[in-house]
């Protein structure tokens, strides 16, 4: 393979994505770009997502046009300094083979996908990557989400430490019973994973919901807690989307659903078809929506939240920083600007409630950031 | 998540439902295999190995075996589930609903109006439908367009696995009668199924796959026979958007129209004969509400208005095909005015 010339091949973000469609091309051919800068634009199973410049260079050749649906790994254009000659792109191109998974890989890939431990009697699913090194990464998805809302985080993160993403009791592929729903069973349902989980200390990252159970668990248990990232997180205020906590408890029928869950994002468009029948599929079990109605109840009961974090900020031990969507419908970004003389606060342009979804790359560096600068100060 | 094909999915419907609820029984042919017979009860679990398991689970007072006599299963089954029951009948073959006809459009059809909305009727009827297995003219046809037409029935044509789990569940805790059809090539497809008991809404199509160039509307087996076709097209350029309509009654109207109104062309694909059809009425639908939006004439699928042949290479051909299909599109898509 020539020295200097890279591919840009179609990644695999999360666990159910086999293929992914070019929506199109955020840099021309011929064009430079720096490390990090937004090449093109994925479809995947849920929400369209960017895929940034792994390294600096200029786009020789696009070789999948807009439009077209190709398998993971397969080749997308070609990336090389201005001066390597045209004939060298070509043989680049020509002799790109994707790279079939062999045995190991295929074990491996077996290996990722989500498991079950038991706390307190009741069956959670997690799903866990990366190798054990750095202090390891608990994420915490919000109400009515599960771990696939983490599918382009988990990867980003799992270099050099695991990375563990839970799913809540009555969310995802855990249990659907929750019994009394309220905040304390839930930070006792995350506080009781860790065991099993064996995890000793965590970087906690949590969204919405799951931010205040983090922010929850961190004052509850900080021995067990590095640093804290909260993202759009419910405990920071007390307005709600009253009517999309409603509507999602309530929505049965894809175009309810597609209203919903558009309230969501910054551009509702970015949503795919799959994410909208993945919330369906989960809504339809039996179970699921008398869980999701009796958390709702519990946590924001009349429209309001019942947890109020804000007089507690002070006392949260370890390194703490905030993260939110400048047009988030569900949460208001004001809680977030509140914490801004006290807390490091980002707030995150062209993005709703899930940033993380919808600027992941962004999300990503922060949090890589974040969890490096903690490490050196520890010295871990 | 496991994958399951549509007879397992089926059976692990039915035995959720029935651990549920004490009031579902299970009566029909064969459903525990060979009553009064020697040997083993409930060997194979019905023609199709669809009640497997339950004999032994749920016992005869639940797992009903009928003699053949049609008109009884389906009398005895509407007169339970008036009286409380949730009985899920079956009717081996949909072809023999000819002999329990009063049964079901006289009766259970009618009991909710007749009673002044008093009485509630939540029967199922489970049924075989489709060609392919040279089964001949008497146990190869789709007659769910008969079903379609009675008011007081609602009818299922499920097109997979994860499908016909959450329908049948669905049809099984609707209080109305609801004539579920099973087509008998389809028993082993798999697809992902949940372990945990879910349920569909009635009257709400799936969209199989997105596209802006023409609709197709398809039922049954031919939902796959027009995805085949679907992907023939895409390589010429011309993309489909593939509905499932996965119950013909009620009929999710407005995800047609919608779709026809971006698109303004209709194919509709349905194994069934032609005349007084779902694929007839869902053009008349379209015709009757979006005939602004059409920019070609909308193009039906379906078998010939014949019995279905027993000679293999016949029926070969009076099944819609997916080649069929993909010239049925080309055709409007190329239309001209």
């Amino acid at each position: 393979m020539s020295a200097g010339v890279a591919a840009i091949t179609m990644p695999k973000w999360g666990l159910t994505m086999t293929e992914g469609t070019v929506v199109g091309w955020l840099k021309q051919q011929g064009q430079r770009f720096a490390e990090g800068e937004e090449i093109l634009e994925i479809e995947t199973p849920k929400i369209t997502n960017v895929v940034e410049a792994p390294s600096g260079g200029t786009l020789r050749r696009i070789v999948a046009q807009a439009g077209a649906t190709l398998p993971i790994g397969a080749l997308l254009a070609v990336v090389a300094a201005d001066e390597v000659p045209e004939a060298e792109i070509d043989a680049f191109v020509a002799g790109f083979a994707v790279v079939e998974p062999s045995a190991g890989q295929e074990a491996e890939a077996e290996g990722v996908k989500p498991r079950d431990i038991e706390v307190a009697g009741r069956r959670l699913r997690y799903l866990e990557l990366g190798e054990a090194g750095g202090v390891p990464v608990l994420l915490v998805h919000g109400f009515g989400a599960d771990l696939n809302t983490w599918m382009f985080t988990q990867p980003a993160l799992a270099a050099g430490r695991r990375v563990v993403a839970l799913d809540l009791p009555g969310h995802g592929g855990s249990a659907k019973e929750v019994g009394a729903g309220d905040v304390e069973s839930l930070i006792d349902a995350a506080e009781g994973a860790l065991g099993p989980l064996g995890l000793e200390r965590v970087h906690l990252v949590g969204h919405s919901m799951g931010g205040a159970i983090a922010a929850s668990l961190a004052l509850r248990r900080p021995e067990h807690v590095a640093s804290l990232t909260l993202i759009a997180s419910a405990g920071l205020g007390p307005e709600i989307n009253a009517s999309f906590i409603d509507g999602f408890v309530r929505m049965a029928r894809r175009r309810e659903a597609v209203e919903v869950i558009g309230l969501l994002v910054h551009d509702p468009a970015l949503v795919s078809r799959a994410m909208v029948e993945d919330v369906l599929r989960y809504k339809r079990i039996d179970g699921v929506s008398a869980a999701l109605a009796k958390i709702a109840e519990a946590w924001f009961p009349s429209g309001r939240q019942s947890l109020d974090l804000t007089g507690r900020i002070a006392e949260l031990a370890m390194p703490v920083q905030v993260m939110w969507g400048r047009d988030d419908r569900i949460l208001p970004v004001a809680h977030a600007e509140a914490l801004a003389n006290r807390l490091p606060v980002h707030i995150l342009d062209a993005a709703g409630h899930l940033p993380h979804m919808e600027k992941a790359g962004e999300v990503n560096r922060l949090i890589e950031q974040f969890i490096g600068s903690v490490s050196e100060r520890v010295g871990t | 998540m496991p994958q399951k094909s549509i007879r397992q999915a089926l059976n692990e419907a039915l035995a959720q439902e029935m651990r549920r609820d004490p009031t579902v029984v299970v009566i029909g042919e064969d459903v525990a295999g060979g009553a009064a017979t020697e040997g083993q009860r409930d060997a194979y679990g019905g023609v199709l190995g669809v009640t497997k398991g339950l004999f032994a689970e749920f016992g005869e007072a639940r797992v009903i075996d009928t003699p053949i006599t049609e008109s009884a299963i389906m009398g005895a089954a509407a007169g339970a589930a008036v009286t409380g029951l949730r009985p899920v009948a079956e009717l081996m073959f949909s072809d023999f609903f000819g002999v329990c006809f009063d049964q079901i459009f006289n009766q259970a059809a009618k009991f909710r109006y007749m009673f002044g909305g008093k009485a509630k009727t939540p029967l199922v009827i489970r049924t075989m439908i489709g060609a392919g297995r040279s089964a001949a003219a008497q146990h190869s046809q789709s007659p769910y367009h008969i079903f379609t037409s009675v008011p007081g029935l609602k009818c299922v044509v499920p097109s997979n696995a994860y499908d016909a789990k959450g329908l049948l569940i669905q049809a099984i805790r609707d209080d109305d009668p609801v004539i579920f059809c099973e087509h008998k090539l389809m028993y082993d497809l798999r697809t992902e199924v949940p372990d945990e008991p879910y349920t569909i809404p009635f009257g709400e199509a799936n969209i199989v796959r997105d596209g802006d160039d023409v609709t197709v509307v398809a039922l049954s087996r031919m939902v796959h026979y027009a995805g085949e076709a679907a992907d023939i097209l895409a390589k010429e350029g011309i993309e489909c958007e593939l509905i499932d309509p996965r119950t013909t009654s009620p009929l999710d109207e407005d995800t047609i129209l919608e779709s026809v109104e971006r698109t303004g062309r209709l194919v509709i694909v349905d194994e069934a004969t032609p005349r007084c059809s779902i694929a007839t009425d869902i053009a008349a639908l379209v015709a009757d509400k979006a005939f602004a939006a059409l920019k070609a004439p909308v193009r039906r699928v379906t078998a010939p208005h014949t019995p279905v042949p027993f000679a293999p290479s016949l029926e070969k051909l009076y099944i819609p095909s997916p080649e069929r299909i993909a010239a049925a599109v080309r055709e409007v898509h190329g239309y001209a005015g």
